[in-house]
């Protein structure tokens, strides 16, 4: 429905400007989809999202170096684009870029992830907030009022945005002594390591009743490890089973009741850039009451999870 | 004149990942007395195996160990190192991962996916050896090619980030056969073992990739078809690569190309080191480097087992590679040599004395 | 042209571990002339040249430019005193061009007056008449003229003495003529040249004065015209021809007994690129000799298939065959042993019975390895006959003696029993017990009907087994002697190219 709107209008801009540069103009600079799933649906979400029925003309380019990042959007300001969204692959040296753009007239958003830069320099920055994705998770986590907490704490890549953010709020809770960590260890993104760290708690004998898994492909390896040594886990089991990341077979898995909880981490931000910059065209003014826009940003309980849910907020296949 | 060297002696090599895995051992032994302690549980898919920690090393290091035998004859045939070979298990995964959703799991389809992975494998290995054997480039250079894009080109095979496959043949493969208490994946490192013993006797593939390694020139004068010797080890790593990246799909039922096997090219390098092959090339030993395998593997459950910090695990596991690699320098074995010479002449001079 | 001494290097001695490269050695260069300094490999020529261009420190000894004792610790300092080196290998840059090759590098401003540079570069090189111009990339030049323009940078250093290390190895005729004008202009310039080179007859086109080294200690210094090319070659072999003729050839039965086993016509390679012919018959005993790099290594790895192989034809036993790699030579009968035994000979890590059993391993096939008994067993049957002294067939063969070392080789070949056996340098670096006993073995298996090519540079060694020498100058042969013929006095003769 909305993008019949969006069709609508772009329609009516066309005729009633009668001019050939009717479509807006984007260039989206991103990572590569072969980063990760998530940057895979990323990806695809703008490519759908700013397209030609949508009136857009899009401009892409993909690469985790920062600096040709930085020559691509360069380029990109100077073939006249209309807007310039960017996921950069490092926050800084970008203040240069993104003056030349306000100077030429480029409204630009950032997406995904934060710049180290003046915030005049952009409209809106459409981000996730990896504190509240912790946040929301251990509140689920302590709403199962299990008569004690004992958790294998498996982290993401040291320093990480997203374990920074994951980890914040269970190390709260366990230095308030409502949860007690069994074990804390990285098992950087990898399921074969997760599986690794948590054969090794098994085999120390230590109790433990959940595992809070970073990502979803470290909760894969840390069931994978359970299994092996039957311990049950998910919705009727010994052990509760938390990832994130959303992705469809970690979703399926919440479905089978062999995992519990996953937390989203949306990479959904092209319509919101895409309403704001028709609200831009249309002479509005955004009304921000901050320039960081938060994702709206779910968690998913196996026992209410829906082959709805798994369709809408999956990710891959 | 004709005096054979013992056992020990031709062995020698062996020495050091073997006290390297012993120390670990005992180290854990006195830190926790039932480290080692292996018992039989249920598993959930109903069958009884074996559990413990030594069980998880020797699995968990199925990977590494079949990369580090392949990786000993491309360092002793080349004098140098293949540092694709993780990109390289990811593609092969990746290849095996999209034969398997074309259709039907059946027993046929995972033989026939593994094959075609060995041979896309072997295509890239071919590719690495060529660049190292006829154009003389040096192999981490010529296999940086590979190392960049080749993870890229895993993604592209399957068209898509973390594909899963879901099979009961999978689950056999990846970690217990249905009345079989061993791992699987032990199992298939043993079989590798097995067939590169029985290629060792029955070819002289062994006296070629020293030869080779070690005097190239001379090597060709005696009708030995260098180039061709540096491309097949190659190949058979790039096969090693294939049997690795498909254990790691089993394991899971699913490929993350990102993060699938990720660095093992600096453990399966350093099980080589470890194992006393010298990474300029020549003589090996392929029980070395598999010995040097499960002493990395030990070494980073002995580091879980005793919780080190997250931020941490990584420095101590660089200062005991550190330890291990010095005491196998030369330097440290000529010192050792000359102290082991003193005892004995001591103890001559003594009973002369007596 | 009689002129100044322009560098006097007096007594000058030089040790390596284990070896005494120069003993006391004097040298004496006038402006104005070219000075060949002659030897045969190991002499002391080029230890020499790097201690007089500062590669090397001497132990012992002065230098003096103009009568004044200069101090050269390093290149710099050599070029510094007026000492320019131009080297066999071109060390310059390819993708620069003429000008920035002779310029660059030379003084230390940051500034480079392109237009002055060019200018000067074209003026240098009109005047010593090099066809080259200033603009051009110095890799589309040939070879010979890059080889001149190394020359003319290094003459423009304001030279006195100039160190032409083997400048002609890789010119041609016409090439060589370019770089001899170039040599008599720099010549009449005042500039003294040191020309060091393997090629005789161009010693005797171009030198003035010879200076001749052997075995590290200076033999003499002689005015070419004093000096007949014959005599040249005894003082550099250390033989005085009427010594040589006494030496009787001892009694030998090394002469065709049989049909010809290996014959090859218009054989050539990639390093040995002068087409030639050559056969040995069943039981033969024949050599080839010349000095060093007249191109009789060369000759029998063309034979061997070691270097690719680009024209001829071989036929053996009657039949034709193609020998394009060692393989297919090993397969037909023809074994090879290498001069250079530590790059192309020993598989330094490995054990003697591995090294033994090699040649005759890979003649077996791949999927065909030999038994760890038979191995054990042909080892210590050829440790046996050949009396090998090693603590095991296990001992690795890097910490036999080189006499040793070479009787592993030896029997790696001997146990594939080849037909025809070729030994390049079999006795080179190994004591003379040992010497004796590879000469005595080469006259019993030719007794036995094997053919074998035996190379030496002490013609002694070869004169009491070849019973036919076949003698190369400058890669091309120049004459075969046979019978009566074979005396140490007619090869040097034919070596030197004088004749009678």
């Amino acid at each position: 429905m909305k993008k019949l709107v969006c069709l609508l209008v772009s329609l009516v801009l066309v005729f009633a400007m009668a001019t050939a540069l009717a479509d807006i103009t984007v260039g989206i600079v991103n990572n590569p989809p072969s980063e990760s799933g998530y940057r895979e649906a990323n990806v695809k979400d703008f490519e759908a999202v700013f397209s030609a029925e949508n009136g857009y003309e899009a401009k892409t380019f993909y690469s985790l170096k920062n600096d040709e990042q930085l020559a691509a959007a360069q380029q990109f300001i100077t073939d006249g684009v209309d807007y310039l969204l960017i996921s950069a692959a490092a926050t800084t040296g970008w203040d240069q870029v993104l003056t030349s753009a306000q100077e030429n007239g480029i409204g630009v958003f950032l997406f995904d992830r934060m710049i180290d830069c003046d915030e005049s320099l952009y409209e809106a920055a459409v981000v996730s907030d990896m504190a509240n994705q912790g946040v929301t998770a251990v509140d689920w986590l302590l709403s199962q009022n299990l008569p004690e907490y004992n958790v294998i704490h498996i982290q993401g890549v040291m320093g990480n945005d997203a374990q920074i953010g994951r980890t914040a709020a269970l190390d709260e809770q366990a230095a308030a002594g409502t949860v007690h960590i069994v074990v804390q260890q990285t098992a950087e993104w990898s399921a074969d390591t997760a599986k690794e760290i948590v054969e090794s708690v098994i085999n120390s004998g230590e109790p433990f009743n959940v595992i809070y898994a970073e990502n979803d492909d470290m909760a894969k390896g840390a069931v994978q490890a359970l299994d092996e040594h039957g311990i049950t886990h998910g919705v009727n089991g010994d052990v509760i089973i938390m990832g994130f990341d959303t992705n469809k077979w970690a979703l399926r898995e919440l479905k089978a009741g062999s995992w519990n909880y996953d937390g989203q981490c949306s990479p959904f931000q092209a319509q919101v850039i895409s309403d704001m910059i028709q609200k831009l065209e249309a002479g509005e003014s955004l009304d921000l009451e901050s320039k960081q826009v938060i994702s709206v940003e779910k968690g998913f309980d196996a026992k209410t999870l829906t082959d709805e849910d798994i369709e809408t907020y999956g990710l891959g296949e | 004149m004709k005096k054979k060297n013992g056992f020990f002696a031709r062995n020698a090599q062996l020495i050091v990942p073997l006290l390297s895995i012993l120390a670990l051992i005992v180290f854990n032994l006195f830190r926790d007395p039932s480290f080692f302690s292996i018992s039989l549980s249920v598993n959930n898919s109903g069958n009884t195996v074996l559990t413990g920690n030594l069980i998880s090393i020797l699995n968990g290091a199925s990977e590494l160990a079949v990369l580090a035998m392949g990786m000993t004859l491309v360092t002793a045939a080349s004098g140098g190192q293949d540092i694709s070979v993780g990109a390289l298990a990811a593609i092969a995964g990746s290849v095996f991962v999209k034969v398997l959703r074309a259709g039907e799991i059946t027993p046929v389809t995972v033989v026939v996916a593994f094959l075609l992975c060995c041979v896309v494998a072997m295509i890239f290995g071919v590719f690495n050896g060529t660049l190292v054997a006829v154009f003389k480039i040096q192999p981490m250079i010529a296999t940086l090619v590979l190392y960049t894009c080749g993870r890229s080109i895993a993604y592209w095979i399957n068209g898509g980030a973390s594909p899963t496959v879901a099979s009961p043949i999978l689950t056999a493969i990846g970690s217990f056969i249905p009345g079989v208490p061993i791992p699987t994946p032990i199992l298939i490192v043993a079989l590798c073992g097995v067939i590169f013993a029985l290629v060792f006797r029955f070819t002289t593939l062994r006296l070629y990739t020293q030869a080779v390694g070690i005097n190239q020139r001379a090597a060709r004068l005696n009708g030995i078809n260098a180039v061709g010797i540096k491309i097949l080890a190659f190949m058979i790593l790039g096969i090693c690569c294939a049997v690795s990246g498909c254990i790691a799909v089993a394991r899971l039922g699913y490929l993350n190309h990102e993060t699938v096997l990720l660095e093992i090219e600096m453990d399966a390098i350093l099980a080589v080191a470890i194992g006393g092959n010298a990474l300029g090339g020549g003589r090996f030993k392929m029980a070395g480097s598999v010995l040097g395998a499960y002493a990395i593997q030990t070494l980073t459950t002995t580091l879980y087992a005793m919780r080190v910090p997250s931020t941490a695990v990584k420095s101590y596991k660089a200062i005991v590679i550190i330890l291990i690699v010095v005491i196998g320098s030369p330097m440290v074995k000529e010192a050792f040599g000359r102290m082991v010479g003193r005892i004995k002449a001591a103890r001559a001079d003594g009973k002369e004395a007596a | 042209m009689q002129n100044d001494v322009v560098l006097t290097m007096r007594g000058i001695c030089k040790s390596f571990p284990g070896v005494r490269a120069l003993h006391n050695v004097d040298f004496t260069l006038r402006s104005g002339e070219v000075h060949a300094l002659m030897g045969e490999n190991g002499a002391g020529k080029s230890t020499l040249i790097k201690v007089l261009t500062g590669v090397y420190g001497k132990d012992a000894g002065q230098i003096a430019i103009e009568g004044k004792e200069v101090a050269i610790r390093s290149p710099q300092d050599a070029q510094a005193s007026g000492i320019s080196t131009v080297y066999q290998e071109i060390t310059l840059c390819p993708n620069l061009t003429v000008a920035e090759n002779m310029f660059i590098g030379r003084d230390k401003s940051a500034l480079v007056p392109w237009k002055e540079m060019e200018r000067k570069a074209g003026e240098l090189l009109r005047s010593l008449d090099i066809p080259a111009r200033p603009k051009q990339q110095l890799s589309s030049c040939s070879l010979a003229v890059q080889q001149m323009i190394a020359i003319a940078r290094a003459v423009d250093q304001h030279c006195k003495v100039l160190v032409l290390d083997e400048p002609t190895s890789s010119l041609d005729d016409n090439e060589v003529a370019m770089l001899f004008k170039l040599m008599r202009d720099l010549k009449s310039r005042g500039v003294g040249i040191v020309f060091v080179t393997h090629f005789l007859g161009q010693v005797y086109e171009i030198s003035d004065r010879i200076t001749v080294l052997r075995n590290g200690e200076l033999v003499g210094e002689y005015k070419v015209e004093e000096l007949p090319q014959l005599d040249l070659v005894s003082k550099m072999m250390g033989k005085e021809l009427d010594d040589l003729s006494a030496i009787s050839v001892s009694g030998k039965e090394t002469g065709a007994k049989g049909e010809t086993v290996y014959e090859a016509k218009g054989l050539s390679s990639a390093a040995c690129p002068n087409p030639f012919d050559f056969h040995i018959a069943k039981g033969e005993v024949n050599g080839f000799t010349g000095l060093l790099g007249s191109g009789r290594s060369e000759s029998v790895r063309a034979i061997f298939g070691a270097d690719r192989v680009t024209g001829g034809s071989v036929t053996m036993n009657g039949q034709s065959v193609k020998v394009q790699k060692p393989i297919d030579a090993m397969r037909k009968g023809i074994a090879y042993l290498s001069e250079d035994r530590k790059d192309d000979g020993i598989i330094a890590d490995l054990s003697v019975r591995e090294n033994i059993i090699l040649a005759l391993q890979v003649m077996k096939g791949f999927g065909k390895p030999i038994s760890q008994a038979d191995a054990e067993a042909f080892a210590d049957e050829y440790i046996k006959a050949l009396e090998i002294k090693t603590a095991s067939t296990d001992t690795p063969i890097k910490s036999l003696s080189g006499g040793n070392q070479q009787k592993v080789i030896l029997a790696r070949w001997l146990l594939t029993h080849p037909q025809y056996l070729i030994l390049d340098e079999p006795t080179r670096g190994i004591d003379v017990g040992t010497k004796t006993e590879i000469q005595r073995l080469v006259l019993k298996l030719s007794s036995e009907g094997m053919s074998v090519t035996f190379i030496s540079s002490e013609i002694e060694e070869m004169l009491r087994t070849c019973s036919r020498l076949i003698v190369m100058r400058d890669r091309h042969i120049v004459g075969e002697l046979t019978g009566d013929a074979l005396t140490q006095d007619n090869v040097m003769r034919t070596i030197a190219g004088g004749g009678n």
